[in-house]
Order: structure tokens, then C-alpha cells, then sequence
């Protein structure tokens, strides 16, 4: 079998394989102590990054466009994942199991995402390049804005959602309230698990590789290399990006809904640009359209700041430069060559000898 | 409504002369009804009629210039034509985009090749394929059996296709990566994929040597015989033009200047004075 769709399926397979491996002795070296205290805290944020960034890498690599407001899709699911658990934890009387909870939580964190997504892509998907990343920005700015003006509580009566302040709410007794303007959603039960995140990040890989390797990817891949062409030979342009853009956002908000959930309290400062664009930095150190990629970028960038600790007050700096190191071997021409080459030895036959036109 | 009335009260268009005799029991598969469009205040093309009989090989020449290409680009809707109708199969297209206009049965090649450069050949091919194999992004996604099905049919389909231009060796190598006269091929072969009723190709033997033109002409000869449709083809060889079209047009400043078969086209003093200019500096018009 030398087709390329059995290469694709090799390498499918290596990356569900990769992660596989990483969870299983993660989990041993946890079961034997091995593991930091501080390290276990991010395992959780290293599952939610990694989902983050295989799924931006759907719009940035996949469809070619870059959207830069990845991190406002995380937090409608964030929030839309943290006050429904709450709710559900409040006000169904047979209480659900945690895991349970958490899965609604992150599937009506993706559904409300999901949704976001196409609204916002009605007018952004009408624009291409720059233009398309400015507006998904201010898009991320916005959403975050509107979540810190939201007051949500919860008492005998019912839901009661203001805009205002906390206290016009008006909570009866044991009114609790669950999402507080900028204070963010408060008072939430930690149920995020490490396994929660793994099962996350199989499905991630499941959609997200299934999808690009199918008719619909294709037709995503085929606008994303010539637009004028892909409508020629009958492809609805809007259709594609729309199911590229909304499918990334629903991960993502599936994503933030998980992040939520294992911290008591988070607020929409921090799913802000800075969050955009670390997401971001991991698709592109990962090589955009590359899932594997970008899940070994995510893992290395989150526990890198932890491991440089021993840096102290220098600790980001060390980063930064570590990051812009990168960035220099990764844009070197030579290395860049060679990496090329090799590729295209792995994935594609030797093209012709008469072509040159690859350079 | 609007439509039979256009047809009942159709005059013999100048253009129907050109149509082969054997098509004209059914109606043509193209129509063009003073078709126009200006960019601003130029006008790019002007009062522009034809008619393409349903396997005809109608061939569209002229200077560098003349509006050929926007003549195709209007047939698929990149440009929305100011004036005039185009009747697809008899049905009117004005409201149609380009995506309706493939599905409906034009497809094309472009002067500047544009495929998917970074996708396989055989990926190309089965982008070309989008509308004739379908299945949903979810059957896609939850890899139902619908879609190992449609896959085995797709690459079938695909490699049926590749072998007309014995291109099935090349199926896994990147688009991007093939030489230029393949690239070329390739184009041809999605849009032929897409199943058209009629085929636009804009300039399909450009930067070809001799010998491959001479195995394009018999290859475009073929797949109109073997698939049953019109061809219509802007092209500068001409010895591809006269070897192959059966109708010609000749455009000039965006406007036909003269139409009919090859030999009269050669003998045209109007077309002799597009190529080559004026008898010594005389107007002839």
C-alpha cells in the first residue's frame, strides 16, 4: 500500500497513538508520585490548550484563514459550560454524577459556542485575510465585554438574569448567585479530570481528522487553496468556511467549558487577545494544518513556563526568548529545506524530474 | 413566461448558421443574447450572440485583449453581465452564481492554471467529483458506511478520469509539484469530472509543445465524443482552432467581428485586419 490515504491513515494513527501514550504514563507517573504538585495542576489547562489549538488549527491551517479570536469561542463555553453545571448541580433534584455533569456542561459549552461561531461568521466569513482577523478580534473583545456586564443568579424562583448589578438580581432566600458581571462566574464545583481532558482531546482528534480527510475536508482544503476555482467546479465557498469556522468554535467552547469547570471561579479577562494569541503561537510553532503539531506545541508551551521556574522573575523572559529561538529555526531556510524534503519523501511520491517550479 | 416568450419570438440568430447540422434537431446547449458588461466606463464586451450546438467544438479567437476570457468569466458568473441573457439548455441563468452555473452544467479551465496546489492529483480530481459523489459532513465525520462507499466510488470515478490523459500514475503526487503540461491536463480533467454539459477551456494548449498540442486536439476530439458535449475553447494555436472547431467566433475590442466555419474565418478580411492591421494604413470598414 503505497497510496497516500494509507500514509494519512499512518498518520492518523500516530497521533491518536501519541496521545494515548502520553495519558497512559502520565497516569503511571502519577500513580507513582512522580508527578509535581504544581505539574498536576496543569494537566487539566494542557488538555484544554492542546483542544484549543487543534481546533483553531481547523480554521488556520485547514481553511487558511486567521482568525484571531479563538479565545472568545473558549469563553461563551467557558461560561455557558460553568452556569449550566451550576445550574444543574442546583436545581435537578436526583443529582447527577460529576462526570455526567461535566459532559453536559462541555456539550452545551460547544452547542452555545458552536452557535456563536455562525453568527459571528455571518459577516465575518464575508471577508478575507487582514480584514477577517481584525473583525475576529474585536469579535473576542466583544464577547468578553458582554459577559462582564451579565449578572445570573439562582433562587427558589427560578433564573433571574440582569444586567446591572448583582444585588438587582433581587435572590430570594438561599439565592446563590452564579455568574457576577466581572467577577465572573463564582462558586463552581471542580469536576474537570485529567481523563475528562484525554476524552476530550480523542474526540477533538476524531472530528477534526475525520472531517479533513473526508468530502467536506476536501472541499475546505480545495477553498482554502483557490477560491475562484473551488466555486467552479461547484463548491459553495460560504458553506465550507461556515462548517470550518463553527466546528472549530463548538471545540473550542467544549474546550473552555472543561477549563471552567476546574478552577471555583473564572472570569472573561481571562479569555482574552493574550489567550488569542498564545492559542495561536502553538498552531504556528506546530506548523499550521499539522494537528500533531500543534498538540506537542500546546503540551510543550504550557508546562514550559512551570519548568522554568528555577528562572525566577526572568522566568517569561526565558520564554519569550525561547519562543523567538524557535521561531528562528523554524523560519531557517536550510533546516527548512530539509524538512521539506523530507516530508514530501514521507507523504508524496517523488514528483518528476522535469519540475521545478517548488522552490 | 418571460422565456417562452423569448423563444417563440426568436429570430434566426446570425450565430445558428454555425451550429454542426447534426445538433440542430435539439435546441443548443448555450444561448447568448446580446451580452454585455462594462468595467466603469469601459466596455469591455459589447453586444456579444452565439449559439453552441450540443457536441460542437466552437472555438473563440482574437487579439490579445478582445474580451475572450471575460466572455467566459461572464458564462460562469465571476462577472455579472450589465446587459443581455444567457440561456443554459434552454433555461435563462440570470440568477444564477458560479457554483449554480457548474452545477447546472458549465465548467471551465483558466488561462492561469488554478487547481489545488497543495492537494494530491487524485484529490483534485475528487474535488471535481464534489457534486457527482455525495455524502454529509457528518457520514463523513462518524465514517459511516455510506462513507467507504462513496470514497471507493469517488477514487474509481477518479482514476477512470486520469486514465483518459494516462495521468493515473500521477495520482498521489502533489497538484503544485507536476509539470505544466500535466497541471494543464489536470485542470481538464476536473472540470471534466464535474460532469458539464458544456466545457470551457481557456487556452488549454498554452506552453505546450508541437506534439502535445497534436495529442491535446485529439484528446479534446475524444472526450467530446466519448462524454457528448460542447466544447468551447479560446486558444491563439491555430492550428489547433482550425484543426478541431467547427464554429467560430472572432472578437475584437469586445465585439464578434466574424463568425463561421474555419475556412471562411481564414478568408475573412475583417479578421486579417484584427491580426495583422490595416492594408497599407487604408480603412477597409
Amino acid at each position: 500500500m503505497k497510496s497516500l490515504k494509507s500514509r494519512y491513515n499512518i498518520d492518523n494513527w500516530l497521533t491518536y497513538g501519541l496521545v494515548i501514550f502520553a495519558y497512559i504514563v502520565m497516569r503511571i507517573l502519577i500513580a507513582n508520585g512522580k508527578v509535581s504538585f504544581a505539574l498536576q495542576g496543569q494537566l487539566v489547562p494542557i488538555t484544554v490548550y492542546i483542544v484549543m489549538a487543534v481546533s483553531l488549527n481547523l480554521t488556520v491551517g485547514v481553511l487558511g484563514e486567521l482568525s484571531l479570536g479563538h479565545a472568545g469561542f473558549m469563553s461563551v463555553g467557558a461560561f455557558s459550560g460553568a452556569i449550566s453545571a451550576t445550574l444543574l448541580e442546583l436545581s435537578v433534584r436526583t443529582t447527577l454524577p460529576a462526570w455526567m455533569r461535566l459532559a453536559l456542561a462541555m456539550i452545551i459549552g460547544g452547542i452555545v459556542a458552536g452557535f456563536f461561531g455562525f453568527l459571528i461568521g455571518i459577516p465575518v466569513l464575508r471577508l478575507e485575510g487582514d480584514y477577517l482577523a481584525i473583525v475576529t478580534l474585536a469579535f473576542g473583545e466583544i464577547i468578553k465585554n458582554v459577559i462582564n456586564v451579565i449578572y445570573i443568579g439562582y433562587d427558589a424562583n427560578g433564573i433571574r438574569i440582569s444586567t446591572e448589578s448583582a444585588n438587582a438580581l433581587n435572590l430570594g432566600e438561599n439565592g446563590k448567585i452564579i455568574l457576577s458581571g466581572p467577577m465572573g462566574a463564582i462558586g463552581i464545583t471542580k469536576i474537570s479530570t485529567f481523563t475528562a481532558g484525554f476524552i476530550l482531546i480523542l474526540i477533538t482528534l476524531f472530528i477534526v481528522l475525520n472531517l479533513i480527510n473526508s468530502r467536506a475536508g476536501r472541499a475546505i482544503k480545495a477553498v482554502r487553496d483557490n477560491k475562484i476555482a473551488a466555486e467552479s467546479v461547484g463548491i459553495s465557498t460560504w458553506k465550507y468556511r461556515m462548517m470550518a469556522f463553527v466546528t472549530s468554535a463548538a471545540l473550542a467552547g467544549a474546550a473552555g467549558a472543561l477549563y471552567a469547570l476546574n478552577y471555583s471561579t473564572v472570569v472573561a479577562r481571562k479569555f482574552d487577545f493574550n489567550t488569542s494569541i498564545l492559542v495561536l503561537v502553538f498552531v504556528v510553532l506546530g506548523r499550521m494544518g499539522n494537528i500533531r503539531g500543534s498538540i506537542i506545541a500546546a503540551t510543550v508551551l504550557t508546562v514550559l513556563p512551570e519548568l522554568l521556574r528555577t528562572f525566577n522573575e526572568v522566568r517569561m523572559l526565558v520564554y519569550a526568548v525561547i519562543l523567538i529561538l524557535v521561531m528562528l529555526v523554524r523560519n531557517n531556510t536550510t533546516l527548512q529545506h530539509l524538512y521539506q524534503r523530507i516530508v514530501t519523501k514521507l507523504r508524496y511520491d517523488r514528483p518528476p524530474a522535469e519540475e521545478g517550479d517548488e522552490a | 413566461m418571460n422565456r417562452t416568450t423569448t423563444k417563440t419570438k426568436m429570430v434566426p440568430l446570425p450565430s445558428q448558421s454555425i451550429i454542426p447540422e447534426r445538433d440542430t434537431a435539439k435546441t443548443p446547449i448555450l444561448e447568448v443574447h446580446r451580452l454585455g458588461i462594462n468595467f466603469g466606463g469601459l466596455v469591455a464586451v459589447d453586444d456579444f450572440n452565439i449559439a453552441v450546438g450540443r457536441t460542437e467544438i466552437c472555438g473563440l479567437i482574437g487579439p490579445n485583449g478582445a474580451g475572450k476570457t471575460t466572455i467566459f468569466n461572464l458564462l460562469t458568473k465571476v462577472y455579472k453581465p450589465t446587459s443581455g441573457a444567457i440561456l443554459l439548455d434552454g433555461k435563462d441563468t440570470s440568477n444564477m452564481n458560479t457554483v449554480q452555473i457548474n452545477q447546472a452544467g458549465i465548467a471551465r479551465t483558466f488561462q492561469n492554471i488554478r487547481l489545488f496546489p497543495s492537494l494530491s492529483v487524485e484529490d483534485n480530481v475528487k474535488i471535481g467529483l464534489h457534486n457527482q459523489v455525495k455524502y454529509s459532513m457528518i457520514s463523513g465525520v462518524l465514517r459511516l458506511p455510506v462513507f467507504f462507499s462513496s470514497e471507493r466510488r469517488a477514487r474509481e470515478r477518479a482514476m477512470e478520469l486520469l486514465d483518459i490523459f494516462d495521468m493515473t500514475h500521477l495520482a498521489s503526487h502533489r497538484a503544485g509539484s507536476l509539470p505544466y503540461g500535466a497541471q494543464r491536463r489536470l485542470e481538464f480533467i476536473r472540470a471534466l469530472a464535474t460532469n458539464p454539459k458544456l466545457l470551457l477551456l481557456d487556452e488549454p494548449a498554452a506552453g505546450m509543445n508541437p506534439s502535445e498540442t497534436e495529442e491535446l486536439m485529439s484528446n479534446i476530439e475524444k472526450i467530446r465524443d466519448q462524454f457528448q458535449i460542447a466544447i468551447m475553447l479560446i486558444e491563439h494555436d491555430m492550428r489547433l482552432v482550425m484543426g478541431i472547431c467547427e464554429g467560430i467566433a472572432v472578437l475584437n475590442y469586445g465585439k464578434i467581428i466574424a463568425k463561421g466555419t474555419p475556412e471562411e474565418i481564414q478568408s475573412n478580411p475583417l479578421v486579417i485586419e484584427a491580426y495583422l492591421g490595416k492594408k497599407n494604413g487604408r480603412l477597409s470598414c
